[in-house]
């Protein structure tokens, strides 16, 4: 499924044709008004402006100096931070995002076996997922204390030591991950509300088939839950890579950069070094980022992701 | 295809037994980072640093949290977040609604070419057009207000947008064309019809904007500098800088933070979760 595709069918506006009256168009035109101009005013010019910056050196308070593709060169050759700083984002949201989606998916199975209790398990699965921030951050710095934290408490009861998690190279985003996957219920009552919305007799139909479990999985539950595990996939791109306030409560993207991600160090550069023409051109070098990883997993859909409309026409 | 009867019988109670006793120890692992907090928060900070670390406190001092609260402006803090959280979701509501109720309930030109953008630019990290948005709110002389953090939510949330008028579409045409011909204005079906009819979406909007402007940490960052403006996620920040070890107080405070966001998850549950799904609705 092409981009293209994918908006259209969000937009729902397929097959109308349509008349359209003055008075509507204007009222309508008002009405969305202030979305047009915020869309104007916080989007569309800050983004023409950063792009613009990119190419100045600028401390905000002495005039900008123009640099050409400086800032850019020093990005990607001379400064080793923001390659690394992108490459550690990367590594961390290819962990952290397939692992959200298997254990939402396995929980949200479980759940969706006719078992008593389901509002009970579904609130307590979902509850970290409401909170997040500076809190959270705190609470996860303290369980993961290497003498005293809840993590290594627990695993010296199976009799492992633990590692020092956040001042561990090695272990700091393995650490991150797991405080990630807390908050897996806000996936798991997705796809649990996709689930109970496949028809039963599909699976009926498989078990007259003589079709076992495994083959019910995924010749049935995830063909059919694809479209929904896609949306996460491309939200959870989006909003895994934007950590931010984890890493600069928690570690402060130590120990030795281990933990720098790829905002904190944008957000060093343009709020703490006021160098705002780096900043921009790291911000642009982050969209790009972000935007080809999009594309890649649209052009992948259409090896997986299974829409009933299609399958119609196949048939 | 082994036979139906007693066999099967066996197996299916097995499995369920496997099923309540994985989701049983996934409630606890889940809720162990929670029982964690409460229970540092009421120990005595030498007992904080025992070894091996007590699961139960043996030594409740519920002082500790009225002693952590009084270390911070915890009432000025809880008021500035207050204000701006009520502004900025009053905003969201409104200004999203209406917008959302053009996209979905009127024909016109543009409709389609504007909503595509709308959905492009739910996709773009807000990171990237920080630095001029500061520069925008720098020339203005906002910064250290709350302008910055209140006024983007009021020229609309593309994702709240998004949100209603998925919703707004399933409504039938029909009743507001009746109400029309009965001589109800266009803003008036809007008002009168559409708007009674999607509470349980307006919840769930009304809960994401609270939930996100709570946690929110990174604008208030950025925008706020003098302290008796911080908010609560500010003021936990500076309370973790000054009493970095002090674990008992850190999950003190963090625990009263956390607190209004799940006693509205509790009482507000249904939302929630209605208006997550009709954010995964494909």
């Amino acid at each position: 499924m092409s981009l293209a595709q994918f908006v259209k069918k969000q937009s729902g506006f397929e097959g109308l044709n349509i008349t359209y009256q003055r008075g509507e168009t204007v009222l309508a035109w008002a009405m969305v008004s202030p979305w047009v101009a915020g869309f104007l005013l916080l989007t569309a010019f800050p983004m023409v402006a950063s792009l613009a910056l990119s190419f100045f050196e600028w401390n905000i308070l002495t005039p900008p100096e123009y640099v050409g593709l400086a800032n850019y060169h020093k990005l990607f050759f001379t400064d080793p931070l923001p390659l690394h700083a992108l490459k550690i984002t990367v590594i961390f949201s290819l962990a952290s995002i397939p692992l959200n989606i298997v254990f939402g998916l396995s929980i949200a199975m479980l759940l969706n076996t006719n078992i008593r209790g389901l509002a009970v398990f579904r609130t307590i699965y979902y509850l970290p997922a409401i909170l997040s921030g500076v809190a959270v951050a705190i609470l996860w710095q303290w369980i993961f204390s290497s003498d005293f934290g809840l993590l290594n408490t627990a695993l010296r009861a199976f009799g492992i030591e633990g590692p020092a998690w956040l001042g561990s190279k090695i272990w700091v985003l393995p650490a991150f991950v797991i405080m990630r996957l807390w908050s897996v219920g806000g996936g798991m009552i997705i796809y649990l509300a996709g689930l109970q919305a496949i028809p039963t007799d599909l699976y009926e139909a498989a078990e007259i088939d003589g079709a076992n479990w495994w083959q019910r999985i995924f010749r049935i539950t995830l063909p059919m839950l694809s479209p929904t595990i896609f949306f996460q996939l491309i939200t959870g791109v989006i909003f895994t890579m934007q950590i931010f306030t984890e890493t600069f409560i928690m570690t402060d993207g130590g120990p030795a950069n281990a933990s720098l991600f790829y905002l904190l160090y944008l957000y060093r550069q343009a709020f703490q070094n006021f160098k705002m023409g780096y900043a921009s051109a790291l911000a642009w070098v982050f969209f790009i980022a972000i935007l080809l990883l999009t594309l890649i997993i649209f052009a992948t859909a259409k090896f997986w992701v299974f829409y009933e409309a299609e399958s119609d026409e196949d048939n | 295809m082994s036979s139906k009867g007693a066999g099967s019988n066996t197996r299916q109670i097995i499995s369920k037994i496997i099923v309540y006793l994985l989701l049983g120890l996934g409630s606890i692992v889940v809720l162990l980072p929670l029982q964690w907090m409460i229970s540092t928060s009421l120990k005595p900070l030498s007992h904080v640093f025992r070894f091996p670390p007590e699961f139960w406190p043996q030594k409740i001092v519920w002082s500790n949290y009225p002693d952590a609260l009084s270390q911070l402006p915890f009432d000025l803090y809880f008021a500035n977040t207050a204000f701006i959280v009520v502004l900025c979701l009053l905003g969201e509501l409104i200004v999203s609604s209406i917008v959302a109720y053009a996209f979905s309930r009127l024909r016109w030109r543009g409709r389609n070419v504007l909503f595509i953008v709308v959905l492009a630019t739910m996709m773009l990290p807000r990171q990237v057009t920080m630095i001029p948005e500061f520069i925008v709110f720098r020339h203005l002389g906002m910064i250290d207000t709350f302008w910055p953090l209140i006024l983007p939510s009021w020229f609309g949330n593309p994702f709240y947008i998004f949100l209603l008028r998925q919703y707004f579409l399933t409504h039938s045409r029909e009743l507001d064309q009746a109400a029309v011909i009965d001589g109800c204005s266009r803003f008036g079906v809007f008002w009168r019809i559409t708007l009674p009819m999607s509470k349980p979406v307006l919840g769930a909007v009304a809960i994401f904007s609270f939930q996100f402007h709570w946690n929110d940490f990174f604008r208030p960052l950025i925008f706020l500098l003098d302290q008796d403006k911080y908010t609560l996620a500010l003021g936990l920040r500076f309370f973790q800088g000054t009493f970095g070890t002090e674990w008992n107080s850190l999950m003190a405070v963090s625990l009263v933070v956390m607190l209004p966001l799940i006693i509205v998850f509790f009482f507000a549950q249904k939302h929630f979760i209605q208006g997550v799904v009709f954010t995964g609705y494909k």
